[in-house]
């Protein structure tokens, strides 16, 4: 596509730069900022005076200091966090995230990578290609970069060698080629702290006739596939400001559509045409990727956020379970069978990571076996939303394939995934269609299901409390199950440890299966440790709000290694049982659980009557 | 080979439209996910620009947020009566804060250095408002070209229930997949115009005639030069030192704030394009007038770190 017909792709290249410390990438950013006159004289001032105190060039002023914004990075020498910097030239705006190359490197290289086109990864020609190089190219081409500018830097410390630096651009370009699908990867030689054919030629590189850094820059062809492919919409947000308009705002992720298009509605599949794009300037004649517009349709449809309006005659899949390649960020390790949240576009689903496919080795980008991943760790994982969802695989459209997963608790963003492809079972497993369902049975039993979950250290009563309540149920003539530990960690859960990965699919099993015993109608009572907020969580959530009750059995942990009824403190003090809650494993008391019961407090007894008494509150039970 | 003279000759209203269609997608989604959003009205140009977005963002409805106002007590008449004007003319739910104890104690931009004043007048009076309104979230108007602390912060930046910012445990944003979600207490603020820089901010007020305060246009105004820095003598609250005498020159803002605080540059620039035309060719950053930017190193970060916007 050439410029005149794409506008907005002549103006703006976004990039990033890859290298660590010794690279010279704040120097080259600096270089450049300087040299297209970004940087302002009461700034230099500034930068000049902040190189006396902690540059590392000399005299000279330190252009890297410019860059690092946050007090600890001018005091440490290192930068930190991804920071954005724009300049213009003649032919271009730009926008370079420039991210470090240590401390939470993938994390930060992931995020500037997201919204990039182009990655400039740094070589110090001294060193050639290292494992760090490799590195950087796996995230590039991970998160969709097709364009890679290899700047060997620092020439002048080789004599500005023509062949030192056809030597790494070659190994370079092979490397690349066996790996990774990228469309171009130019190599160019620079000494950036002199400016050595950043943006003007040099005269100590005869030999080389290419571009400069910023000519290439300038004008390399970035053009995303997005522009051509057919419409899509995510909706973003339904603007009533009376009964006579409803609009469908949203960003435009892919394609164009105009008034008179025929579209879909995913994922209920409604079909309706565009009436009109509206927006404060008049109405618009067409919409197209990139643009945030209102739709209207010419029926009355219902559209709601996280709903994809898409060309009707090729629209995306919807699945509910997918293959993806997963960025991990946070420092709390990810576990299959924790349930998190995953944003993709304007949506945000339930979802969980159902397996490990393998995780890849950073150093040597080999294939390994893993059950957990760790802050920057990178994987292939597979995973299931609690509904399905219209996407394309991040190959096709980086916005319709591109999620974030949410920690439920902390909601810190801890991993960031793009899809490959919908597992094909999700297609064929459909929910059996129920006549007789819950209601059904429930009323058949004359009572409310419901799950009452008692969670507490081991030793706090849980379990004595658990059969008092079940006994005075049961003596109501209430229908009832238990489960506990000895029910489900001898049987159905026999092939689990006590690891965090282990506890967490304990317990996801247990939330399965009260589940489909309330379904059955039954007031089920649930006695288990469940020391993570997350997974007792996703059992209020599969119980349904209104039917959980969560009960906290309070025991201070010294009551309850005086009490020790099985002998267990005694061991884990000992240190022949490992990862004991409470002892060597943490427990995550509830923050606002239903019902909190001290049992230093009250007796066993008086604590089922607690909990009888609420559930006659509650009109869960009759009398 | 490359055109280093500095001014783009790009599509710029292309550039624009791109900047104006990231900016509301941001504002939809703040809509979108939290409860009782509030936009931050400092009355200046990227307030404006911000102003402007939002009736795009959510036209034909209403802006669906009140907008917030801090007000010092210092600022230029003229920006108060335009602010009021701005309320009348779009049908804004307008709030404006004072920090009452503050005044009461009579905290000023003279007798208190400058950084104690702006701790006291616009920090704990932002703090005070923000909790007074119950807001999940508020928008700010700063963008990442402004100074270096800024090029690394967050679209969405997560504040605890006491406003502070921690620089070392930000959420990290990729594509435009932004995290709204914030616990019972915390807040969000959101800058919009993130990655708009200076130059964007003045060719969109010129494209799109955008209304700005008339302090922005070079006029003939009162003038005290202390310290070589140009302050208007905008009532007869400013103190005269010995030997000094309000002259009238030819100056216009580059920024807009306490007007004590708030420096001056002379220019001729009476239009728009006169503006952009000196921004282009400007080799002094937009905060070099700012007095209160210029405490102590790193100073933006450290009161971010307490709460400033």
């Amino acid at each position: 596509m050439d410029a005149l017909a794409d506008p907005l792709q002549a103006t703006l290249l976004r990039f990033l730069t890859c290298g660590s410390v010794d690279d010279g990438k704040s120097t080259l950013i600096g270089r450049i900022l300087f040299d297209t006159k970004r940087i302002f004289e009461d700034q230099l001032a500034a930068v000049a005076q902040a190189s006396r105190r902690f540059g590392t060039a000399g005299d000279e002023i330190d252009l890297a200091l410019a860059l690092d914004g946050l007090e600890a990075e001018r005091q440490q020498g290192i930068t930190i966090d991804v920071a954005y910097r724009f300049f213009a030239t003649a032919r271009r705006r730009f926008i370079v995230a420039d991210t470090p190359g240590h401390v939470q490197y993938t994390r930060n290289m992931a995020t500037g990578a997201s919204t990039a086109d182009l990655a400039v990864i740094l070589i110090d020609a001294r060193h050639g290609i290292l494992s760090q190089t490799r590195r950087h190219s796996f995230i590039a081409s991970l998160l969709g970069i097709r364009h890679i500018v290899l700047a060997v830097n620092k020439m002048d410390l080789v004599g500005f060698s023509a062949e030192r630096f056809r030597e790494i651009a070659e190994a370079y370009k092979e490397f690349a080629a066996t790996r990774f699908a990228f469309d171009d990867i130019t190599a160019i030689p620079l000494a950036a702290r002199h400016g050595d054919n950043v943006t003007a030629p040099s005269a100590r590189l005869p030999w080389y006739q290419g571009p400069t850094l910023l000519d290439h820059l300038e004008t390399v062809d970035v053009t995303p596939p997005a522009a051509a492919a057919p419409f899509r919409m995510p909706v973003q947000w339904v603007n009533r400001p009376d009964s006579s308009f409803r609009g469908f705002a949203g960003t435009v992720v892919a394609g164009r559509t105009e008034p008179g298009d025929t579209v879909a509605i995913l994922p209920s599949g409604q079909t309706t045409r565009i009436a009109r794009i509206v927006s404060m300037d008049g109405d618009r004649p067409e919409a197209k990727a990139g643009d945030a517009v209102t739709l209207l349709f010419t029926d009355e449809r219902d559209a709601s956020r996280g709903d994809v309006i898409a060309a009707a005659a090729a629209r995306p899949e919807v699945a509910d379970q997918f293959a993806a390649d997963l960025v991990w960020f946070d420092d709390a390790d990810l576990f299959p069978g924790r349930p998190y949240l995953l944003k993709i576009g304007t949506r945000t689903v339930s979802a969980q990571i159902t397996e490990i496919k393998h995780r890849v080795d950073m150093e040597s980008l080999d294939q390994l076996a893993a059950k957990s991943l760790s802050a920057n760790d990178v994987a292939v994982v597979n995973l299931s939303l609690a509904e399905p969802i219209p996407f394309e695989s991040y190959a096709e459209n980086r916005k319709m394939g591109g999620f974030i997963i949410i920690d439920r608790v902390t909601n810190a963003t801890a991993g960031a995934g793009m899809i490959r492809f919908a597992l094909r079972r999700a297609a064929n497993v459909h929910w059996q269609a129920i006549t007789v369902d819950r209601a059904t049975r429930a009323a058949q039993k004359g009572q409310q299901p419901a799950v009452l979950w008692l969670t507490g250290l081991s030793g706090s009563g849980k379990s004595t409390i658990a059969n008092l309540v079940e006994q005075k149920l049961l003596a109501r003539g209430a229908h009832t199950y238990l489960l506990d530990g000895d029910n489900i960690r001898h049987g159905l859960n026999r092939d689990l440890g006590f690891t965090e990965v282990d506890r967490v699919e304990n317990i996801r099993r247990v939330a399965e299966v009260a589940r489909l015993f309330m379904d059955a109608g039954l007031i089920v009572v649930v006695s288990f440790i469940s020391p993570y907020r997350a997974e007792r969580q996703l059992a209020r959530e599969r119980a349904g709000e209104g039917g959980f009750i969560e009960i906290f059995v309070d025991t201070p942990i010294e009551d309850c290694r005086r009490r020790d009824p099985k002998g267990l403190y005694a061991k884990a003090d000992a240190g022949t049982l490992v990862n004991f809650t409470g002892v060597d494993a943490p427990y995550e008391a509830p923050e606002t659980p239903e019902l909190h019961i001290r049992t230093v407090e009250t007796t066993p007894e008086a604590a089922a009557d607690t909990v009888i008494a609420e559930l006659r509150r509650r009109g869960m039970i009759g009398g | 080979m490359t055109d280093l003279s500095l001014e783009p000759h790009g599509d710029t209203a292309a550039h624009l439209r791109q900047l104006e269609d990231e900016s509301i997608h941001i504002m939809r989604e703040v809509m979108a996910e939290l409860r009782n959003p509030v936009m931050l009205y400092s009355i200046g140009k990227d307030s404006s620009v911000m102003l402007h977005l939002a009736r795009k963002a959510f036209f034909p409805a209403p802006i669906p947020f009140p907008l917030l106002h801090v007000d010092t007590g210092w600022k230029f008449r003229e920006m108060i009566a335009f602010r009021d004007r701005m309320a009348r003319e779009f049908g804004l739910r307008l709030v404006v804060h004072q920090n009452a104890e503050g005044r009461a104690r009579g905290i000023n931009p003279f007798d208190h250095d400058a950084g104690t004043y702006t701790h006291i007048m616009k920090t704990v009076a932002l703090k005070q408002a923000l909790d007074a309104g119950g807001y999940d979230a508020a928008f700010g108007g700063a963008r990442r070209d402004e100074e270096v602390s800024r090029a690394k912060e967050r679209i969405f930046s997560v504040r605890s229930a006491d406003h502070g910012w921690d620089p070392k445990n930000q959420r990290p944003e990729l594509w435009n997949l932004f995290n709204c979600r914030v616990a019972r207490g915390q807040s969000i603020r959101v800058f919009p115009l993130s990655n708009w820089t200076e130059l964007d901010i003045w060719q969109y007020i010129e494209l799109h005639g955008v209304a700005i305060p008339d302090l922005y246009f070079a006029a003939d105004r009162p003038v005290v030069e202390r310290d070589g820095t140009l302050i208007v003598a905008d009532d007869d609250r400013l103190p005269l030192r010995p030997g000094e005498k309000p002259e009238m020159r030819r100056v216009r803002f580059r920024t807009l704030g306490c007007y004590p605080l708030t420096g001056a540059i002379e220019s001729d620039a009476t239009t728009l394009a006169g503006i952009v035309a000196e921004m282009i060719a400007t080799r002094r950053s937009e905060r070099s007038g700012r007095l209160i930017d210029k405490d102590q190193a790193a100073s933006m970060e450290q009161k971010k770190r307490e709460g400033y916007f």
